[in-house]
């Protein structure tokens, strides 16, 4: 289980984050919408660590993360970067299988080979592609070997930012699919950031809406649309007009 | 108000250099704590020897030829003056070994590798590949900085040696055929006063300014600010920091090793 309490975050004057909290518990997919900007990708570093928070508590399991040990806390972790952030020194396999080729997980490189090229195949990519370079691929392949390396050492607790941003509708739907199946079938803690709604519905158990630095709204996906909250609608449904402003 | 600005500013200024010096040493200390903790990544060191010492080569040896000829020109035509043109070869040898091939060496080196390591580090920063390392349990300190400072710290005194070489070779050629020195002549003064001293000192410089030079282009790197703009920016503070920091530790090293 994942636990928040009242997490704080600003950069200068930028109170990004104002007392968020949030429970995601074990083996459940929870789905952080909100506006860009507010400050989804900014908690997920929080709870990894990559970024301090001012103040606030976040557990997992109970424990305080900033007093665990780092390197057995992340050993559970994984994580898509909404940038994908592929090291360019390596190739494509080699990226997928970083975690298998050194540390505490390390196996035989052949063996770490096909982990990843069987990684490659779950997100639609080909074997041919395990030996080319991140520059060479698209954007949108390169995020989804940012996926694959997410999942290669199948860790517990897996973060997607934005997983389907910059994909077709077809391959959206093939990794909305995987992240669905990943969470059912291994029992995975998923927390995926995502402005499509179709990936919503797909991916969610419970969802959260992040908005003016705070939890404004959470409950289950199929409780979304009768929430009552004006702006968790006015999201939802991409109005213009409603309580978010939108700056023209 | 006014009058008291400029103390203030000057306060300011001080307080922020001493501070940023003081992150730097932190830095250098937690590379060197690193260098002895498990694990150690061979394939990142030995990548790094071959991108920071062999891609080198043609540069530090360039100069140290252009140089060393330099060198002989200057001495031969300053010493007319003192009727001294025979010191030519051994204080080629001398001002090589001692002082210009570690220090321009050095200096080519901060150009050509501080500046790319501060600018690989710092896009791998700015693109989110450092926090990547992080969650995938690798520290960016073992897996980056610990294997190009080590690599530097060998490869440049090697470096600075080899330059060594040309520079007395550039000495040499000029000196025989532009100056009229008798070829075994020559080679033989260079030779009788040239002390070992000279060159491993030169050398000891090369480790230190080697080490200071990735250290640079990694710390810049490591706290490069965000955009394309913060890397470059990272960049050149990376190659004046090492810059500085060669000819000022040059200076010291100096004072240490010669001034008994
Ligand atoms: N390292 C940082 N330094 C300064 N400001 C930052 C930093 N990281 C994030 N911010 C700021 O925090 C705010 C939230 O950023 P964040 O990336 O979390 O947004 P987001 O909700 O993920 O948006 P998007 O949906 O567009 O990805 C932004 O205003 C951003 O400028
Ligand atoms: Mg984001």
């Amino acid at each position: 289980m994942i636990q928040l309490t009242q997490v704080q975050k600003a950069f200068g004057s930028n109170r990004v984050l104002q007392g968020v909290d949030l429970t995601v518990p074990t083996g459940e997919s929870m789905v952080i919408i909100g506006g860009s900007g507010t400050g989804k990708s900014v908690l997920l570093k929080c709870i990894l660590g990559l970024v301090t928070p001012d103040s606030g508590r976040i557990e997992i399991d109970g424990q305080d993360v900033a007093q665990t040990d780092r390197d057995a806390f992340l050993a559970r972790f994984g994580m898509l970067f909404q940038g994908a952030a592929l090291f360019d020194s390596l190739t494509v396999w080699q990226n997928v299988a970083f975690r298998l080729l050194r540390g505490a997980q390390k196996k035989p490189k052949a063996e770490a080979r096909e982990i990843a090229i069987e990684k490659l195949r779950r997100v639609g990519l080909k074997p041919e592609v395990a030996d080319l370079f991140p520059a060479e691929l698209s954007g949108g392949m390169q995020k989804r070997v940012g996926l694959a390396r997410a999942i290669a050492a199948e860790p517990e607790i897996i973060f997607f930012d934005e997983p389907t941003t910059g994909l077709d509708p077809i391959m959206a739907g093939v990794i909305n699919e995987l992240i669905r199946e990943i969470v059912v079938e291994m029992g995975v803690t998923a927390m995926t950031i995502t402005h499509d709604m179709t990936s919503v519905r797909a991916i969610a158990d419970r969802v959260a809406m992040l908005y003016g630095g705070l939890i404004r709204w959470t409950g289950p996906v199929a409780e979304m649309d009768a929430s009552g909250d004006p702006y968790v609608d006015q999201f939802i449904h991409g109005r213009a007009e409603g309580p978010i402003e939108s700056v023209r | 108000m006014s009058l008291t600005t400029p103390v203030a500013t000057t306060g300011r200024i001080t307080l922020g250099l001493l501070a940023a010096v003081g992150r730097v040493a932190m830095f250098a200390a937690s590379t060197v704590a690193n260098l002895f903790r498990p694990p150690f990544y061979w394939r990142e060191f030995l990548s790094s020897l071959i991108q920071i010492g062999y891609f080198s080569l043609p540069v530090v040896g360039m100069t140290a030829f252009f140089t060393g000829g330099a060198l002989a020109l200057q001495i031969y035509s300053g010493g007319a003056r003192f009727n001294a043109e025979s010191v030519v070869p051994s204080i080629v040898a001398i001002g090589m070994t001692r002082e210009l091939g570690p220090v321009l060496g050095g200096l080519m080196v901060a150009a050509r590798v501080a500046s790319s390591i501060a600018a690989e580090i710092g896009t791998m920063k700015v693109t989110e590949q450092i926090d990547a390392l992080v969650t995938l349990s690798t520290s960016p300190m073992k897996y980056l900085t610990v294997p190009r400072v080590l690599a530097a710290t060998i490869a440049v005194p090697v470096l600075v040696g080899i330059g060594d070489a040309i520079g007395i070779m550039g000495g040499f050629i000029v000196g025989v055929n532009r100056l009229g020195f008798n070829e075994a002549a020559y080679l033989t003064n260079t030779y009788d006063y040239l002390q070992s001293w000279d060159v491993v000192s030169g050398m000891i410089k090369g480790a230190v300014f080697g080490f200071l030079v990735a250290l640079a282009g990694c710390y810049y790197g490591m706290t490069s600010g965000r955009g394309a703009q913060g890397v470059g920016r990272a960049t050149k503070a990376a190659v004046v920091a090492a810059s500085v920091l060669i000819l000022a530790s040059n200076y010291l090293l100096t004072e240490m090793f010669f001034s008994s």
